[in-house]
């Protein structure tokens, strides 16, 4: 066995603390720069400003705009066709069609994730059903929704309901699970019972899970919509941004099938930064309940 | 000398629980009785049910014997006259303010509404110093600072009996001394009667009047003593109250350490 050494002997000391102004920094404001890049709207800027500018190098060095246009002629293309009201239109009859497939499919999740947490056949039924379904891309079920409902509305409406639905009552069910045991007895202690506690403990402590599940919701939706448009195009004589993209590959003016995507991804953009970032900072970044 | 009627009567209760493989008896035919304005403390280390206990108390759990009676009448279900206050940080709701959540309480229950439950809310607030953080989220707030407005919100529903779950237990050891002060002196403020779990030797003695010992696997009475908080020395045995308790409830002698939080 190995002898333990023995422990030296130091002596105590105490000492004055070193008074504040003789440290030097304490609390000192950041410099400008390191305030401009701390922006990560900036940030962002930038890097997409080095995209484009890549873009149009690569563009003018192929001088093919059937290939690929060059940056400025996608702009170009992209603000007459507004001017016009052309792509606003489209856009707008898009985003109709998607907000009505997108509030109908949150309705039908909110109602199954209730049946399913009030009963347990309901969180049976829920359970095998997205195991079934989510995994299905709404878009397969695009040719049946056509010899159900014909061509129109209804039918493109039928999957924006399938691909909304499941990811939203997914992330609903899967939050309303999670709700801490210790919140739970807080809310039946104070006389909570049925919807009232729904809504004022169990909504609110899930509300993380529902906003992500209102987020993928949206993606697929946008997602399916454009591709059921560019599958079978025209509704009711207008038609979408899916729809302006297959007309313009159509007709060869392929800055136009640019300008088109260029539309597709703002609008996601203007979505994500001011809508679901906006609800995300007020509720639960306020909350401090982001993971 | 002792007041005609008990507040909270617990009767040869047992109480049982099941896990995936077992059912676990938690606590076997335990029987004491609480009168207004104890600081009644149950005392017992970890699986002696003193937890599952405290549950039945707030109408969580159905005792398989025995009897729960609150002024008489069977406990069957949670309600707004008994009020729990937990250990986890986690009680307080994360989406309201201290205020809110205070407030929360009173209009949840239909205690009080209006200006009134405001006025109620912002007054317990005061009683626990947290006046200056009445607007302020959960998520801001230290630890002790929760568990006051956990404290808070129960008191101002000014419920017949007040139960807490170790409620300073998660708590480091300096906040955890400062809370029991505080505690003691809400009390001698209110008067409010409060059942207190604890597995903290040196807390019982302090914070309990009245202080009921259980041993573990599952949960029996080992005594009930009383406590006046300050832990001398006895006339007749010499031994304090703590060593009393410490010899009662383990065999075999244990480290006098109880500042390290457990749950």
């Amino acid at each position: 066995m190995a002898e333990r050494p023995a422990v030296t002997a130091r002596p105590e000391f105490v000492r004055e603390a070193v008074r504040e102004h003789d440290i030097g920094v304490v609390l000192k404001p950041l410099t400008a720069w390191e305030r401009i890049w701390g922006n990560g709207w900036l940030r962002k800027g930038l890097i997409l400003t080095a995209l484009a500018l890549l873009w149009q190098a690569y563009g003018s060095y192929l001088n093919n705009p059937l290939i690929l246009p060059t940056f400025g002629a996608t702009v170009q293309s992209f603000a007459e066709r507004v001017v016009t009201g052309e792509l606003p239109g489209k856009a707008w009859t898009s985003v109709k069609v998607l907000l009505q497939g997108y509030a109908i499919g949150l309705v039908l999740a909110l109602a199954f994730t209730i049946a399913a947490i009030t009963t347990r056949i309901g969180n049976d039924l829920l359970e095998l059903l997205t195991a079934m379904l989510n995994p299905l891309p709404a878009i397969a079920l695009l040719p049946l929704a056509l010899i159900w409902l014909g061509l129109g509305n209804p039918s493109i409406i039928f999957v924006l309901v399938h691909a909304v639905m499941w990811p939203i009552a997914l992330n609903t069910h899967s939050g309303f699970q999670a709700v801490s045991g210790t919140l739970r007895m807080v809310g039946r202690n104070y006389g909570l019972t049925g919807i009232r506690y729904v809504l004022q403990i169990l909504i609110p402590a899930a509300f993380p899970s529902i906003l992500s599940g209102l987020k993928i919701g949206w993606a697929f939706a946008w997602r399916t919509l454009i591709a059921a448009e560019l599958v079978f195009g025209t509704t009711s004589g207008s038609g979408g941004l899916g729809w302006f993209i297959y007309e313009n590959k159509n007709t060869l003016d392929i800055p136009a099938v640019f300008a088109g995507l260029f539309s597709v991804i703002l609008i996601g953009l203007l979505v994500e930064s001011l809508i679901f970032r906006v609800a995300e900072q007020r509720t639960v970044r306020k909350w401090g309940m982001h993971a | 000398m002792a007041p005609a009627q008990p507040l909270l009567e617990v009767e040869g209760v047992t109480l049982q629980y099941r896990t995936r493989e077992h059912l676990v008896t938690a606590t076997y035919r335990v029987c004491f009785e609480v009168f207004r304005s104890d600081r009644f403390v149950l005392l017992g280390p970890s699986g002696c049910g003193k937890s599952t206990l405290l549950k039945a108390v707030g109408g969580y759990l159905k005792p398989v014997e025995g009897s729960i009676r609150l002024k008489g009448g069977e406990v069957t279900r949670p309600g707004r006259d008994r009020v729990m206050v937990f250990q986890e940080f986690d009680q307080l709701l994360p989406w309201k303010t201290v205020k809110q959540n205070v407030l929360f309480g009173l209009l949840a229950s239909g205690t009080l509404s209006g200006p009134e439950a405001e006025a109620r809310a912002m007054a317990y607030i005061e009683k626990v110093n947290l006046t200056g953080f009445a607007d302020a989220y959960p998520h801001t707030l230290s630890g002790g600072m929760k568990q006051r407005v956990a404290i808070a919100r129960g008191m101002a529903m000014e419920p017949d009996i007040l139960l807490m779950d170790e409620p300073f237990a998660a708590l480091d050891a300096l906040t955890r001394r400062k809370m029991q002060d505080e505690l003691l002196r809400l009390w001698e403020d209110t008067g409010f009667t409060i059942l207190f779990v604890t597995h903290s030797i040196p807390e019982a003695v302090r914070i309990g009047n009245r202080i009921l010992l259980l041993s573990p696997h599952p949960g029996q009475v080992r005594a009930e003593l009383n406590s006046d908080g300050q832990d001398c020395e006895d006339q007749a045995t010499g031994k304090r109250l703590s060593d009393r308790i410490h010899g009662m409830l383990f065999s075999e002698p244990v480290p006098e350490d109880e500042t390290v939080a457990h749950g």
